[in-house]
């Protein structure tokens, strides 16, 4: 048979010894993504990703919109993190535009984005949980993020899809008794997460399945350019927040959390340390914020940037998130590209789970706080 | 190779008029030219941020320069921008390091430019850039999706498989400027 196969379809040979499983895209496991396994007994060969289920194609649809239109749906890519992946949008267009954002607004942003980055944590962390057999662990954190929700749907209306940030400040202030009841919830939240580590990660059984499965070499990390908890967990010190501070980051004194094993039980740590940490930020920026004054300049209607371009980026849940701009003295942009960190962080896949055990497929693919959906934009 | 060229000085001066130009990212971005001469323009020097473009027989030299004696260690991202008025599709690679302490700010821009055709046939037509895969091992799947979205094939990258697309899409790659999307 050598019929013409249309363009991206390829014929394989079946191998008698080598058995070839599709994991995904129906989620049993894989998030929404397919994860094409070459397994010889228990053993697998290979592993080829195939993301793309979700692609919604944001970049191309940011291209049709002016400024102001594309805020609500840039932020789809991962609704529970929405203020951090608005954030570089945010801050690009505020370089293009020439926009200086009100000394309240760049505290609250703080507050915001961290707020969110638990939310979005203790998401990944109930999965995480759940995929490993461990109920509790789904329960507990989707409880606990419930009461961090309920905050910021108090601040921004909504309870996940929030579209708070916008170039030049934040959308409305706050309401009247928010620093008592953030700071109340803050200080419950963090006793809350602190008593995981004794039902999950001083767990002998967790650490039996994660400890020395998929290690990932602080060599290998730099070389496949990872990011966020994978990249912090192979023991390098590199957190935006810390090294390019945005808004407020830079009178906040933030620490970044650093493992040295690169396995996924490190990997697994990073984000719950990243966790407590967000909490102490939130109670600095609380004490360090404006009581008063504006959180928002006034735009012109359909405003124009330059011939220009403008890169930037910020920490999110999953790692460091870019935004590139091109901006042709239109009011849209002329070309908008997210760099996401799952998409930077699937480079791993292949590379830790050849020679892993079946079994630990989903200890090493969910420790790489991979999110498919921001993968495929 | 000689070819004539705007000299960079011009493009530098016309970056930032009146402002002072940083200084460690004005020494990085003399490093460069004075490896490469005219080879390798400098199209801004920003806070944190350098531009360089180069022509595209010139990108693997140039990388591998930035990679070996400037310390950038991995790509962040890998864009692809249509210009259909000029006939050519620009890459933009965003280089940064996790190993140089001092580099932990930069961001340091490359961007080369391959021929557009107007009736686009992914791999098989001259819209195609030499892979920097070898030297910056991080940009495999970027390029794999920069393929699919603007059809610019990368010579001997190992693997020019679809990414995001389904793998029976026929149309045009959909980040060139002539796929429309429908109702706008």
């Amino acid at each position: 048979m050598t019929t013409q196969l249309p363009p991206g379809l390829q014929l394989e040979k079946v191998d008698e010894r080598i058995m070839t499983l599709n994991v995904g895209p129906q989620h049993p496991g894989s998030g929404h993504m397919r994860l094409i396994i070459k397994v010889d007994g228990d053993y697998i060969v290979s592993c080829d990703p195939d993301p793309g289920y979700v692609h919604r194609g944001e970049e191309k649809m940011a291209e049709y919109r002016n400024y102001i239109v594309n805020i609500p749906h840039l932020e789809r890519p991962v609704i529970h993190d929405s203020c951090n992946v608005l954030y570089p949008y945010c801050l690009g267009v505020e370089e293009l535009l020439g926009l200086e954002v009100p000394e309240r607004a760049k505290y609250l942003r703080v507050i915001a984005s961290e707020l969110n980055r638990c939310v979005y944590i203790q998401y990944w962390l109930a999965i995480y949980g759940i995929f490993l057999g461990h109920s509790t662990m789904f329960m507990w954190p989707a409880g606990d993020r419930e009461l961090l929700i309920d905050l910021l749907e108090k601040i921004t209306g909504a309870r996940v899809t929030h579209a708070y940030f916008v170039p030049g400040g934040i959308r409305n202030d706050v309401p009247a008794n928010f620093e008592d009841m953030c700071l109340k919830r803050v200080n419950y939240f963090e006793k809350r997460i602190k008593e995981y580590a004794a039902i999950f990660y001083d767990n002998p059984i967790l650490i039996s399945r994660t400890q020395g499965a998929g290690v990932l070499s602080r060599e290998d990390a730099i070389r496949l350019g990872t990011t966020g908890s994978t990249l912090r967990a192979s023991g390098v010190d590199f957190d935006l927040r810390k090294k390019e501070p945005y808004d407020a980051y830079g009178e906040l004194d933030v620490h970044s959390n650093v493992l040295k094993d690169g396995d996924s039980y490190a990997r697994s740590k990073i984000p719950w340390l990243d966790m407590l940490e967000s909490c102490n930020i939130i109670r600095q920026a609380l004490q360090k914020m404006p009581k008063s004054g504006s959180v928002r300049v006034k735009l012109k209607p359909n405003p124009k940037g330059g011939n220009d371009e403008v890169y930037k980026r910020v920490e999110s849940g999953r790692g460091s998130l870019g935004c590139y701009i091109v901006s042709r003295s239109q009011p849209e942009p002329y070309r908008l590209k997210l760099s996401v960190g799952s998409f930077r962080n699937l480079i791993c896949m292949p590379y830790l789970l050849k020679g892993e055990k079946l079994g630990n497929m989903p200890a090493v693919y969910w420790s790489l706080n991979y999110w498919p959906v921001e993968a495929d934009r | 190779m000689s070819q004539p060229e705007t000299p960079e000085t011009k493009s530098l001066a016309k970056a930032q008029p009146q402002k002072e130009l940083p200084q460690f990212e004005k020494s990085l971005a003399d490093k460069l030219e004075s490896k490469f001469n005219s080879k390798a323009t400098i199209e801004f020097v920003k806070v944190n941020r350098i531009r360089v473009k180069v022509k595209k027989e010139d990108v693997l030299d140039v990388a591998r320069f930035i990679r070996d004696e400037l310390h950038f260690d991995h790509a962040e991202s890998v864009t692809g921008v249509d210009y259909p008025d000029q006939k050519e599709i620009e890459v933009v690679y965003h280089l940064g390091s996790y190993t140089d302490p001092e580099l932990a700010k930069q961001v340091l821009t490359l961007a080369t430019r391959a021929p557009r055709e107007e009736n686009p046939s992914p791999g098989n037509d001259s819209t195609r850039l030499p892979s920097l895969r070898d030297i910056f091992y991080s940009v495999e799947f970027h390029e794999r999706e920069c393929f699919e979205m603007l059809g610019v094939y990368f010579e001997n990258h190992p693997d020019n498989r679809r990414l995001l697309l389904p793998e029976d899409w026929a149309d045009l790659p959909p980040m060139r400027k002539d796929f429309k999307i429908k109702g706008r």
